[in-house]
């Protein structure tokens, strides 16, 4: 099975009507997919007026202003900033306290660790919005309101329950041989963690990274909820703010939606691989 | 004698569990099982957040909730999403699928490009359709032009803005469930397709019989997803409608965020929040009893 060469297809391909119908079918739905996306970024590179006579073709007279002005606003780059530090702090406490607690559930049989498990689990099966005040209330009575910590927290304990289960399965299907053999040597289990499963757990490592990074840098709610000044913003909440001051000049708010998904597009295309896998990884039990 | 064990000859076991455990335990706990209750707290009171709730009101709250004409809009469109989802964004995502997972020159290329809108941010996302629909500058209102008519505002009005909202949930979201059905699709034994072809199957019987069947589990999960999902939906309300006009185009949590968070009325808020932790709990617990039972 692993080698998958000769793929059998589910339908002939001919130059048949079904083969038409079925090009013609993907051609629309590609057009579906692309043409808003298409029409943001070219929209950028029109001016207001020509935006309205022409919304589809490529500009007449490009306005590269529009996209110069907001990268050389110091905005910009603070609502990027902001969100990095964001994100980057949520993935690095969440494969942190993920990957402990997933090599114990892996590895140490302890009573009631099964119950333990469970417990996680329960965090998958619900919105963080249900409980939204009272996160708030806590955060506020933490004395992490308007800072980047009251925004990770709260993140990362949202993104730990995926993050255990998707760790502990990588964990245990490790060879077990390894940590006996290590075991015998007078190995501790903490040193076995930091040199043997952490090296070998790279890949799912990085899975569990990026989508912890795409669901932070893209998180709308807690931040919303947590951060009053514009300075803390990410760049989702920026963006609304840009989009109020702005409102009908869509020329200048296209370009700004281009260059803040810009970053978004990049990672796809640079880790596509661990994104699906990731993104889709709860479609395997585990 | 294993208690002695434990504390000696354990290589650390118990070190470990007491160093690794509680972190995670502590954060998840704090933050998302500790709220949860305390919603359920604060819901009997009538409260503004400051300073302890002393206003006892029992169940007041969620009369409040029921007897709210939004509330009522916003359960509906919650259910209107769950009816898209299932009707017309699964049979597209498994059309999809089952055509893209034929190798042809560009079928890698297409799958990237429709997933590409799952990984935009909603609030981009929303940006982005806010535009389309633009009655002045948007992409309908030009084609409406090319046809000489007058371009609607759909997001000004309340019998069309819910439905716009529903083309960008699909617009967003078949992707990922294309994807789903493809990784099933490719960890399908090939051989079955192969001998019911070489049995005489046609294309159609193929797909009834064979493809279809052994997708069940990924459509179970995709349905499972699919309803998760349209239980939480704000990010994308929030660009295009805020909810309106008129609360026509709430969400729940689109309902909650705007009359309990924005006016912080900590008890009515929380009580929509308990009403929501309850459908998805009970939701995901008959899900995986009734439907799911198998796996």
């Amino acid at each position: 099975m692993s080698e998958e060469a000769p793929t059998v297809p589910f339908s002939e391909d001919g130059w048949s009507p079904a083969a038409f119908a079925k090009v013609a079918f993907l051609g629309i739905v590609f057009l579906f997919v692309a043409i808003p996306l298409i029409a943001t970024l070219l929209g950028g590179l029109k001016s207001l007026g020509e935006l309205r006579t022409n919304p589809f073709g490529l500009p007449q007279v490009w306005e590269w202003e529009n996209y110069a002005g907001i990268l050389g606003s110091k905005r910009y780059w603070q609502l990027l900033f902001n969100s990095l530090v964001i994100a980057s702090l949520t993935v690095a406490i969440t494969l942190a306290v993920a990957a402990m607690a997933a090599f114990t559930f892996a590895h140490i049989h302890f009573f009631g660790s099964k119950m333990l498990l469970n417990y996680f689990t329960i965090g998958l099966l619900f919105p963080s919005a249900t409980a939204i005040l009272p996160m708030f209330i806590k955060v506020r009575d933490l004395g992490l309101l308007d800072s980047y910590l009251g925004v990770v927290l709260p993140q990362v304990a949202f993104a730990l329950a995926m993050s255990i289960l998707l760790l502990r399965r990588f964990f245990r299907d490790l060879p077990s041989e390894l940590l006996e053999a290590a075991l015998v040597d007078g190995c501790s289990y903490i040193n076995f963690f930091r040199y043997v499963t952490l090296p070998l757990s790279r890949p799912i490592l990085s899975t569990v990274g990026t989508i912890t990074f795409v669901h932070s840098w893209n998180a709308y709610l807690i931040p919303l909820v947590m951060l009053n000044s514009d300075s803390l913003y990410p760049w989702p909440l920026g963006i609304m703010v840009y989009q109020g001051e702005y409102s009908t000049e869509w020329h200048l708010i296209l370009a700004f939606i281009t260059l803040t998904i810009l970053p978004t597009i990049l990672l796809f295309l640079f880790a596509q691989k661990h994104i699906v896998a990731g993104l889709t990884a709860g479609s395997v039990k585990g | 004698m294993n208690a002695l064990r434990l504390r000696t000859g354990d290589s650390g076991k118990l070190t470990t569990l007491v160093l690794f455990l509680p972190p995670a335990l502590v954060l998840f706990s704090l933050f998302v099982i500790l709220p949860v209750g305390e919603a359920a707290w604060y819901s009997g009171f009538n409260w503004n957040g400051f300073g302890k709730p002393t206003n006892w009101i029992g169940l007041d709250n969620y009369r409040f909730v029921f007897a709210n004409k939004a509330f009522a809009t916003a359960f509906r469109n919650n259910l209107l999403i769950i009816a898209v989802s299932l009707l017309v964004q699964l049979p597209l995502a498994l059309a999809l699928a089952i055509i893209l997972t034929d190798r042809f020159r560009g079928a890698v290329a297409l799958r990237l490009v429709f997933f590409l809108p799952y990984i935009l941010a909603e609030i981009a996302t929303g940006l982005i359709f806010s535009f389309v629909y633009d009655g002045d500058y948007g992409l309908l209102a030009a084609i409406y032009r090319l046809f000489g008519a007058e371009a609607p505002h759909l997001l000004a009005s309340s019998s069309t803005a819910f439905p716009a909202i529903l083309l960008v949930v699909v617009w967003k979201y078949f992707g990922f469930h294309m994807m789903l059905f493809i990784a099933a699709l490719q960890g399908m034994d090939r051989s079955m397709v192969e001998a019911a072809k070489i049995d005489g199957a046609s294309r159609w019987q193929l797909l009834r019989y064979v493809v279809i069947p052994t997708l069940y589990p990924t459509i179970r999960l995709s349905v499972f997803f699919a309803i998760v999902g349209s239980l939480q939906l704000f990010d994308l309300v929030m660009p295009l409608t805020r909810g309106g006009p008129a609360d026509s185009s709430h969400t729940m949590v689109s309902f909650l965020y705007n009359f309990g968070v924005t006016r912080m009325r900590v008890g009515f808020g929380s009580a929509v929040g308990v009403i929501l932790f309850v459908i998805c709990i009970t939701f995901a617990f008959g899900y995986k009893r009734w439907i799911m039972r198998d796996e």
